[in-house]
């Protein structure tokens, strides 16, 4: 919870009721689906007698699996609370990586296409999210101001664009601006589309939260910025904006990241970013997976470091609450 | 260079600070304000009390055009308050304000608070703006939490510190729009003995208060207010012994200790 109680109520997991019945289920999930047969099964199947049935190898395989995972959550359960989170985001990743390499990937190809796949396509990637990301916060900036000015025609504009960009899907803008605009004799280059799309769309939802976050701050701390004598332009940026990015920082940091993932919409009109590349890259060798896979892992670790910034960065703006 | 406080600034002892002539006020439909005429002197201290939604925060939230009106005209150190925006940063420049709620700058540290306005409205420099400001702290006895951060301070502390902020600008007339409601009951005395001492210097003030100890020692004159009108003001001695009207009375029978 998030303000601590001081009440041991028994963890979840270690009252009997709530452990067994979640023993059972993955016991039942597991034989449901004939886990004997599966990755897990073949794995397991090393231990199992040779020439045993299908039947005892997948009960083999649930028991095994079932009597791991009690055994895990018992161990887990005795560290001291970070350890656990660490523990357990760790076994998580472990998963997914088996996961992975139970496709049985060629890591030589993966060796051979990283470079090009590293020095084209992520960095074509980050240059694209980075500049959309900054034009989109000003565009969010303006947006929310001219939403809560008191000018008509700044409402208006602000009104119809948030409505346009939310209302439209992002893949349609990136057409409408690369196939459209030629129509009225601007020939925009993909790199451009790309960027002008994200960041108008993105512009739109940020909108939003900046509004939410400058519209969070009491009356009362307008009232004494004007008081003082300080004009409009001081009270939003001394005074409004920068109490309102403790609420803005972390949606903001959502749309970031997912503003990093949405950028590989923009292969569909040919720029080499990291999509586009691990699509043709896999094509020539019939190697899809390998590609998909490598730059999946690419845009997780790209999230990875935009959440540690955000988290660094909410820490600075709540330094004057937390004491 | 530590500057004296500024009292009737021209006009000598005797001009009007503010000048309040038949004011009227409404929300929607609702009248807030009936009609009111109010004179305050340089260096009066005048006391402004009257049951909840009688007005009297209304009318000190005009005077710095926190709140607009419909009727009637307010003039401050001579000057007539319109929504021209040079007339009312003028206006603000000269009138100080303290909230019931401090109202604090949260993400400054308390000598950031002071000295933000110093430096943007006042244009002094950095240290200029820091010196200026420990001066005023210190005057509000609570120069050792300059670096501290607001939500670090008790509500006593924290209203000297928003004082000290308003009086660092140097106005000419103060507004308290019930500076110790807010307050638990053992840190009013730590605000109220700032508000003396301010008053002991000349600061023309105008304080909308329940706390009737200190019109009695402070005020030159109290005024009660009700349902949006003056109904009544005479200096303390005769306030709070022989009130005029009766709904005067019935008030005061209400907040005095009995």
């Amino acid at each position: 919870m998030h303000y601590h109680d001081n009440v041991d109520y028994p963890p979840l997991l270690s009252r009997p009721n709530v452990f067994f019945p979640l023993l059972a289920a993955v016991f039942a999930g597991l034989w449901w689906f004939n886990a004997g047969d599966s990755a897990i099964g073949r794995l397991v199947a090393g231990i199992i007698p040779e020439g045993a049935s299908p039947a005892t190898q997948t009960l083999a395989t649930a028991v095994i699996v079932t009597a791991f995972l009690a055994f895990n959550i018992v161990v887990v359960m005795r560290l001291p609370l970070r350890q656990q989170v660490w523990l357990v985001w760790g076994e998580l990743a472990v998963v997914i990586l088996l996961f992975f390499y139970s496709f049985d990937l060629s890591f030589a190809f993966i060796q051979r296409k990283i470079g090009f796949l590293l020095t084209q396509g992520l960095v074509t990637t980050l240059y694209i999210s980075a500049v959309s990301i900054t034009i989109a916060t000003i565009l969010a900036l303006m947006g929310a101001i001219a939403k809560l000015s008191s000018n008509g025609i700044a409402q208006g504009i602000a009104h119809f664009y948030t409505s346009l960009f939310r209302g439209l899907p992002l893949l349609m803008q990136i057409y409408m601006i690369y196939l459209g605009l030629p129509q009225l004799g601007y020939v925009v280059d993909a790199v451009p589309t790309g960027i002008a799309a994200l960041s108008l769309c993105y512009g739109a939802y940020m909108t939003e939260i900046f509004r939410a976050g400058i519209e969070s701050i009491p009356k009362g701390q307008w009232e004494a910025a004007r008081a003082l004598g300080l004009r409009p332009g001081a009270v939003m940026t001394r005074i409004i904006l920068p109490q309102s990015m403790r609420v803005i920082i972390p949606p903001t940091g959502n749309q970031f990241i997912s503003m990093l993932k949405d950028s590989s919409l923009v292969s569909v009109v040919g720029v080499w970013e990291l999509m586009y590349l691990a699509r043709t890259q896999g094509q020539t060798e019939f190697r899809h997976v390998e590609m998909m896979i490598t730059a999946s892992l690419i845009y997780w670790l790209m999230s990875i470091v935009l959440e540690l910034i955000q988290k660094r960065i909410e820490t600075h703006f709540n330094k004057a609450v937390t004491r | 260079m530590i500057p004296a406080p500024q009292i009737a600034a021209g006009a000598g002892a005797g001009g009007a600070a503010i000048e309040i002539l038949k004011l009227s006020k409404w929300y929607g439909a609702l009248q807030v304000l009936h009609d009111v005429d109010l004179v305050v002197d340089r260096g009066e201290r005048l006391v402004i009390c009257g049951p909840s939604g009688s007005g009297k925060s209304t009318l000190i939230r005009t005077v710095n055009a926190l709140e607009g009106f419909q009727r009637g005209e307010i003039r401050v150190g001579g000057v007539k308050l319109t929504r021209e925006p040079a007339v009312v940063e003028a206006v603000r420049r000269n009138v100080g304000m303290v909230f019931q709620q401090f109202n604090l700058f949260p993400h400054l540290t308390v000598l950031e608070n002071c000295a933000l306005s110093l430096r943007l409205v006042r244009g002094l420099s950095g240290p200029e703006a820091r010196e200026r400001s420990m001066h005023y702290l210190t005057k509000v006895r609570i120069p050792e939490q300059a670096g501290k951060y607001p939500a670090q301070l008790s509500g006593g502390q924290q209203q000297r510190v928003a004082i000290a902020r308003a009086i660092a600008m140097q106005p000419e007339v103060m507004l308290f729009d019930e500076p110790t409601s807010a307050l638990d009951p053992e840190m009013v005395k730590e605000v109220l003995d700032v508000m003396v001492g301010l008053a002991e210097d000349g600061m023309t003030m105008v304080v909308v208060t329940h706390e009737m100890g200190f019109a009695r020692q402070v005020a030159d004159r109290v005024i009660f207010m009700d349902a949006g009108r003056i109904v009544e003001q005479a200096p303390p001695e005769v306030f709070f012994t022989r009130p005029q009207s009766e709904r005067t009375r019935a008030f005061l029978q209400q907040v005095l200790p009995h």
